[in-house]
């Protein structure tokens, strides 16, 4: 088909769009598009928009599995795709009617406004993600062809490593402290606080802390400390775990965001597509695709939908305000402007809809909390005055990196036999056992050595280890 | 502010299909997780009977991408319609599919179909069985082609077989050589060619010969056998036949039914007729010997016989039958007797597996067949049964 604009048409709304990306105050990078088609498209997205990429089978599988969906109409493919880097970089689909293009465009600004202002996005170095990932692609073929290495060996390490490459820090603007610091602040806090009356009070014991146990404090990084604390493995093995981290943790912000960086984006581009004064028959077609886009999955969760209602929704509340939220919220301090650029600036999903996610707001959306059954879901909560709170916070709980178990890395030395031991930090959500016991194996296999992962299954304390073969799970009282 | 547009390349250089390298990896995890489940999917009923270039959509359960995760009974939040909701109220399926290309951080039904054709999956059953070479005897073989091959040059041949190209070329060498061995003789002489320049192409005759198998299926069709039972033959005989098809050029299959008498029957009516009445087991095995000796001379054919029952035999019939078998092994590759005993039919009556022990030819098989998950295994410990006999007989 051939196409139904040519770039000058795009490039004169691009110009359009950017002026009131101007007036509106947003702050984006520079931003590069990209026409491709279908096929470019669905590459793209597999392996998440980048011009290059190292192989490995997962995403050939991740192929397979999107052009299935797409080709049997299950899932269209997505109209815009962004990459958080300095320039940014988005991809427009060919075949796509003008109209769409453009709010494509305006959608993409807000993407990229998003990546330069949210502080989640302050750790990555924007302007080297193309090199980074380029760079990582390239050592990778490297060890694939070396001989003395080759596929199979590359490709052991890389699944192990992408087994846990999300068990890693997710808040990346709070510094990791260096060893010596965790261990001055150790010996800090184990001081008994001064006490005043030290001629009456018995004078506590100090108890010495032990300050030779490794990590010092439970650590989260898994295969960064894997990398620094096993001597078995050779350096190309080292390089891959720190290649896996780094791509992890480039993607930790985006998961951490979702809602809110969808809903800004599709926030701006309606107000920019408002503003742009349209020809009446694209008008219609925007019209269309926006609520294709923006309508609630009844029975899922539309982040798109969910996202936009909350900004919404801070706008109405710091430009004309209800009465009654007035009072429970007392006087504006800020103009609506300011107040939204300032969330997008310090927010993450988890703390926006604990802030903004009201319990008007709850009801409106219709929301409700499900248990699975079998293939169902059962409703179990509905969004009425005693439940509101609790949907909230199983919202909360499932959002950004909430859906990732927290296990940290207790001990390297556990029994004196260099078995790691790691503890699960139980929030009421067990772990699914066949994946942890897999997900061990890994582990197992990178350390060299037993490993054990305390956990909690159906409410009794319980430790999985690994060692030699296979798995056992022993209760602990 | 700067914007770039880059316009469309159709699929240029290394952007074109750069997932290529990783689809091909995740196929062959896929076919090695095919090899792994293939007594599963031999289990499915659909695959069995059907021809070759068919289809089949198999279930892959191998090449999960394991993390920690949560398990299933962890509450989620979804959002309704217009509609009043009630809580104990269920609506649709659980796990929507992720929308958005983030790393996916939930286990969700890693279970999806992949296709592939009837013989590809054929390829993989037999790929890696370690079978030993089958039966294949020079007086068995028939020249099935016959052709030349070049095979280098030679000075002298025939006439059509001149390789001007190649004569010309020596002749020229010969015309340097001699003209640096003498400079002014030749100069401007004629140069002919020489009986010495003459290149032929050397031409051999190949031939190549292939055996052939022919396959007897003989099926009890007497009243006892219930469509389970015949299910159960029907996959035994159907990987019988497909494994034959990779081994040799030809295969002939003839399907022998019999209850108290026995008769040669069409595939559609082998499998779908039902019959009733008793069983001599000694009939089929007869009518199965009768055609050998009619159409399939054992010194020219790989012979394979195989009869399914459920051992349930008249008493009286039992000398003659053990007289049958034993000379049908003597003139099969290989004779396998498979008793289909269904769990929870009961042993009642006799069972033949017992009785037929007293044969005492090497390439005599039994097997006993209880489950669909049985066939695979139990073909397999039937296959590598297949001795090689006395080329003599």
């Amino acid at each position: 088909m051939a196409a139904a604009f040519t770039i000058e048409d795009l490039q004169e709304w691009n110009l359009r769009i950017t002026d009131r990306v101007q007036e509106f105050g947003l702050d984006p990078y520079p931003q590069e598009f990209e026409i491709c088609d279908h096929e470019q498209m669905l590459s793209y997205m597999v392996y998440s928009g980048m011009p290059s990429h190292y192989s490995h089978w997962s995403y050939g599988k991740a192929y397979e599995k999107l052009k299935t969906l797409y080709d049997y109409g299950l899932s269209g493919l997505p109209y815009e795709m962004v990459i958080n880097s300095s320039p940014s970089i988005a991809y427009l689909m060919r075949d796509n009617t003008l109209a769409l293009q453009v709010l494509t465009m305006a959608h993409v600004y807000g993407h990229n406004d998003f990546f330069k202002n949210n502080f989640t996005f302050r750790t990555i170095r924007s302007e080297f993600t193309i090199e980074t990932f380029k760079a990582h692609a390239n050592r990778v073929r490297h060890y694939v062809e070396d001989p003395s290495i080759g596929l199979e060996k590359v490709e052991r390490i890389l699944d192990a490593a992408h087994a846990l490459s999300l068990q890693c820090r997710r808040n990346l603007s709070i510094r990791k402290q260096t060893e010596v610091e965790q261990k001055e602040a150790k010996l800090r806090d184990s001081k008994p606080p001064d006490d005043p009356f030290q001629s009456v009070h018995r004078r506590k014991e100090w108890v010495s802390p032990d300050l030779a146990k490794i990590p010092v404090e439970p650590e989260e990084d898994i295969l960064l400390f894997i990398r620094d604390h096993n001597p078995q493995l050779a350096e190309w093995e080292k390089d891959l775990l720190t290649i896996v981290h780094e791509q992890a943790q480039y993607f930790i912000p985006q998961i951490e965001t979702k809602i809110m960086n969808e809903g800004w984006a599709s926030f701006w581009h309606k107000r920019i597509l408002e503003a742009l004064d349209l020809p009446q028959s694209l008008k219609i077609e925007f019209l269309i695709r926006h609520t294709q886009v923006l309508s609630p999955i009844p029975g899922g969760l539309n982040p798109y939908h969910i996202g936009m209602k909350v900004w919404e929704d801070i706008e109405r509340r710091w430009s004309k305000p209800d009465p009654e939220e007035e009072k429970e919220y007392g006087p504006k301090k800020k103009n609506a402007r300011e107040k939204l650029f300032e969330v997008r600036e310090v927010e993450r999903d988890s703390s926006f809809l604990r802030r903004y996610l009201t319990e008007g707001l709850i009801r409106e959306l219709n929301l409700f909390e499900y248990k699975s059954r079998g293939n169902e879901k059962v409703i179990s909560r509905v969004a009425d005055e005693d439940s509101w709170q609790a949907i909230k916070d199983t919202l909360i709980q499932n959002v950004g990196t909430g859906t990732i178990p927290v296990i940290k890395i207790e001990d390297a030395d556990y029994g004196n036999t260099r078995c790691l031991f790691l503890k699960h930090s139980h929030d009421g959500r067990d772990l699914q056992l066949e994946y942890a016991e897999k997900t061990l194996q890994y582990l197992r296999q990178l350390w060299g050595r037993e490993v054990a992962l305390e956990t909690i299954i159906n409410d009794k304390k319980s430790v999985l280890s690994f060692a030699d073969d296979k798995l056992t799970i022993k209760p602990v009282h | 502010m700067e914007t770039i547009f880059r316009p469309y390349h159709p699929s240029s250089g290394q952007r074109s299909d750069r997932s290529a390298g990783d689809r091909l990896r995740h196929r062959q995890k896929v076919r090695e997780a095919i090899r792994n489940n293939i007594a599963d999917i031999i289990a499915e009923e659909s695959i069995i009977g059907k021809d070759s270039n068919r289809i089949v959509k198999v279930p892959i359960r191998g090449v999960k991408e394991y993390r920690f995760v949560y398990g299933e009974n962890v509450p989620g939040v979804g959002q309704g319609g217009d509609g009043e909701l009630q809580p104990g109220q269920t609506v649709g399926k659980g796990k929507e599919g992720a929308q958005g290309h983030q790393a996916g951080d939930q286990a969700g039904v890693d279970y999806y179909e992949t296709e592939v054709s009837l013989d590809e999956l054929v390829e993989v059953m037999f790929e890696d069985l370690e079978l030993p070479d089958l039966d294949r005897k020079n007086l068995r073989q028939m020249e099935v082609e016959r052709q030349f091959r070049h095979k280098g040059f030679r000075k002298k041949g025939i006439r059509v077989r001149l390789d001007k190209k190649r004569t010309a070329r020596s002749r020229v060498k010969r015309k340097k050589a001699s003209q640096r061995a003498d400079v002014a003789s030749l100069h401007g002489e004629r140069f002919p060619f020489h009986k010495d320049d003459l290149r032929y192409h050397h031409t051999v005759t190949e031939a190549r010969r292939e055996s052939n198998a022919v396959v007897l299926c003989i099926m009890d069709t007497s009243g006892s056998m219930d469509t389970m039972k015949k299910y159960l033959a029907r996959s035994f005989f159907f990987l019988l036949y497909r494994f034959l098809c990779t081994r040799y050029e030809n295969v002939e299959i003839v399907f022998i039914a019999h209850h108290t008498e026995a008769q040669e029957v069409t595939e559609e009516e082998f499998f779908h007729k039902g019959e009733s009445g008793g069983t001599f087991i000694s009939s089929g095995y007869n009518k199965a010997l009768e055609i050998i000796y009619e159409r399939y001379h054992p010194g020219l054919w790989n012979v394979y016989s195989f009869h399914c029952s459920d051992g349930d035999n008249f008493e009286s019939d039992n000398p003659a039958a053990l007289k049958a078998a034993t000379e049908l092994a003597r003139v099969s590759n290989l004779f396998g007797y498979g008793e289909i005993k269904p769990l929870g039919a009961g042993y009642y009556g006799s069972s033949m597996i017992q009785f037929f022990s007293q044969i005492q030819e090497p390439n005599f098989q039994t097997v006993q067949i209880q489950r669909k998950e049985d066939i695979w295994p139990s073909f397999k410990t039937f296959l590598t049964k297949d001795r090689v006999r006395d080329d003599a007989a």
